[in-house]
């Protein structure tokens, strides 16, 4: 170790120690970035979240397929679909459509495969509940019927509604570019 | 405080006890006062200060529910540690494991009976002042040892053989900052160190010479690491031991080691000051001249605004520096603090050949230097915030 190594050592420290507390100093006076969670704030503070934020799982059931892609695609199996068949209007009915949020681990790859933009993260974060049981949401609790998308698109104006939201998410949140795709539109 | 009790055992007010008996109730009562109404609040509120201040310097809020902005944090934190069960482990060496937090503790009290709050507001001035705290601080090494082996736990026992390592090898460069000042005054007595300061900024030892700027600063770094704090907090590593030599501890004991920490933080502050920062001096106004009263406030003002000023920076340290590896930690003191103070030490003695006429000119101009140092500081705090254009919020609360 050379004298002129053992001097630079010495005034590279005292350089980046002084650059580092000047750093932390200037921070001093900044607003804190965090908000007091309880707090109220003029908005609920699920809408201040951005869209892409990963909360808990919503399904909308009105436009699903029912095709299962979600429940196999679901790494530690926290979503459980039951399909049935109707007697009476011979069709297939879901009997339940289950998400175990104690399970899920906030991945998205279900919200991803979904072919029509059903199953999608909330801004919802707040799901304490007083026993496990009720963090299991059921989406169908009485047997409905499937959706089948139409040729040219969708003519009953409320499913239409809720068909241009799943697709809307699906392009901010299931493409590969991360949605710069829906930015440029 | 003898000179006190002499005149109310002259008074009659004991009605015939022995002297010992009165001298022994009456340091006891000044211990219980010092402890009670200066020392666990201080600790106490300086725990929260540093949460603050850390916050704020990454961005956060901080403790700010109990009481007004949380200021009663650590009076809450104090009771539940209070109410916690103090689990002692069963393979553990149960009398030096209760035992250790106090002598940790202890350690730490016993510097405060030199510290000069004010020109007449000291304990006792003793003449070997500054060794006997150099003595005291080192009697926590003890403590720590003991608790790091008393806990028979891995963590604990590697916690403790750090802590002790460290301490001892940086007594020697914060020694040997301690002896320059020593030189230069004359005197060990903490009163007579001050003393021989004045309470202009150029009249510091801090200012009175290159070799002192420079051994303020080994000083500083030496004793946070004497006081275990970040960036030389090795010995309570939370990534590497848990936490060290307290692991095993609970409740009370373990808030005492906590306590003693952030008593420390304080006292690192008021030797600093003591020996580098003038002390309690203050400008000879003319309202002190009639009112004794008056100037005891304001040299324990300015002693207490000082010594918690340096508080303050080991806070600020801690929230922007990482923390040092075990083998630089010993390359940093045997490799550079040791031999830079003994370059300071030679060089403050031969500073002292020099006529009073260079020394004055000297002061002047490291006073200067030290302005000059803030100024740039402040101007590249400026342009940290200018470059990130954050949102700028100068109240201390939120």
């Amino acid at each position: 170790m050379g004298v002129a190594s053992y001097i630079k050592d010495i005034t590279d420290t005292v350089k980046s120690v002084f650059e580092g507390m000047s750093i932390t100093f200037s921070h001093l006076v900044r607003r804190p970035m965090t908000i007091q969670y309880p707090d109220k704030i003029p908005v609920p503070i699920q809408e201040t979240l951005p869209l892409r934020y990963r909360g808990i799982l919503e399904v909308d059931l009105d436009i699903c397929t029912g095709c299962l892609a979600c429940e196999r695609v679901c790494p530690i199996t926290c979503i459980t679909i039951g399909i049935d068949m109707n007697k009476e209007t011979k069709q297939r009915d879901f009997s339940h459509f289950d998400i175990d949020i104690c399970k899920c681990m906030y991945c998205g790859l279900c919200s991803e495969v979904c072919p029509t933009g059903s199953i999608r993260h909330s801004q919802e974060f707040e799901g304490a509940s007083y026993n496990p049981a009720g963090l299991v949401r059921h989406f169908a609790p009485q047997p409905a019927s499937l959706y089948k998308p139409k040729k040219g698109g969708e003519t009953d104006p409320k499913l239409a509604v809720k068909v241009d939201i799943g697709q809307k998410y699906l392009d901010e949140f299931a493409t590969p570019d991360g949605g710069a795709a829906a930015e440029e539109k | 405080m003898q000179a006190y009790l002499d005149q109310l055992i002259q008074g009659g007010a004991f009605a015939g006890m022995p002297r010992e008996v009165v001298y022994a109730i009456g340091m006891l009562l000044a211990a219980f006062i010092v402890l009670s109404a200066f020392v666990a609040p201080l600790a106490g509120v300086t725990s929260w200060l540093e949460r603050r201040v850390w916050a704020r310097m990454q961005s956060r809020v901080g403790p700010n529910r109990v009481g007004p902005q949380g200021i009663l944090q650590w009076l809450a934190d104090g009771i539940k540690n209070l109410l916690k069960e103090d689990i002692i482990p069963t393979a553990a060496d149960k009398k030096l494991f209760s035992l250790a937090p106090y002598i940790v503790f202890m350690g730490f009290l016993c510097a405060f009976v030199v510290i000069p709050f004010g020109g007449h507001l000291i304990v006792a001035d003793l003449n070997i002042g500054i060794l006997y705290i150099l003595a005291v601080t080192s009697l926590v090494v003890v403590g720590i040892l003991m608790a790091g082996w008393a806990s028979n736990n891995k963590w604990s026992l590697l916690g403790g053989m750090r802590s002790a390592a460290q301490i001892i090898s940086y007594e020697i460069p914060a020694g040997v900052s301690v002896l320059m000042i020593v030189f230069l005054a004359g005197t060990l007595s903490m009163q007579g160190i001050i003393k021989g300061q004045g309470w202009a900024p150029w009249d510091w030892y801090l200012f009175h010479n290159p070799f002192t700027f420079a051994g303020f600063f080994l000083y500083f770094t030496a004793a946070l690491a004497e006081g275990n704090r970040t960036p030389f907090d090795i010995p309570e590593a939370e990534s590497e031991l848990v936490a060290g030599y307290v692991t095993e501890y609970s409740g009370m004991r373990f808030l005492f080691f906590f306590f003693a920490e952030w008593g420390n933080l304080y006292v690192i502050g008021a030797v600093a000051t003591t020996l580098f920062l003038g002390g309690w001096q203050v400008p000879p106004l003319a309202i002190f001249e009639n009112s004794p009263m008056l100037l005891a406030v304001a040299q324990f003002v300015t002693f207490f605004l000082k010594a918690y000023l340096w508080v303050f920076v080991a806070m600020w340290i801690r929230a922007t520096l990482p923390r040092v590896r075990v083998d630089q930690l010993m390359s940093l003191c045997w490799k550079y603090m040791v031999p830079l103070s003994f370059i300071c030490l030679l060089g403050t003695v031969a500073f002292m050949f020099v006529p009073a006429d260079g020394q004055r000119i000297t002061s002047a101009a490291m006073f200067g230097l030290g302005v000059a140092i803030t100024i740039i500081f402040f101007l590249r705090v400026g342009f940290q915030i200018r470059q990130a254009k954050p949102e700028l919020y100068f109240k201390p609360h939120i």
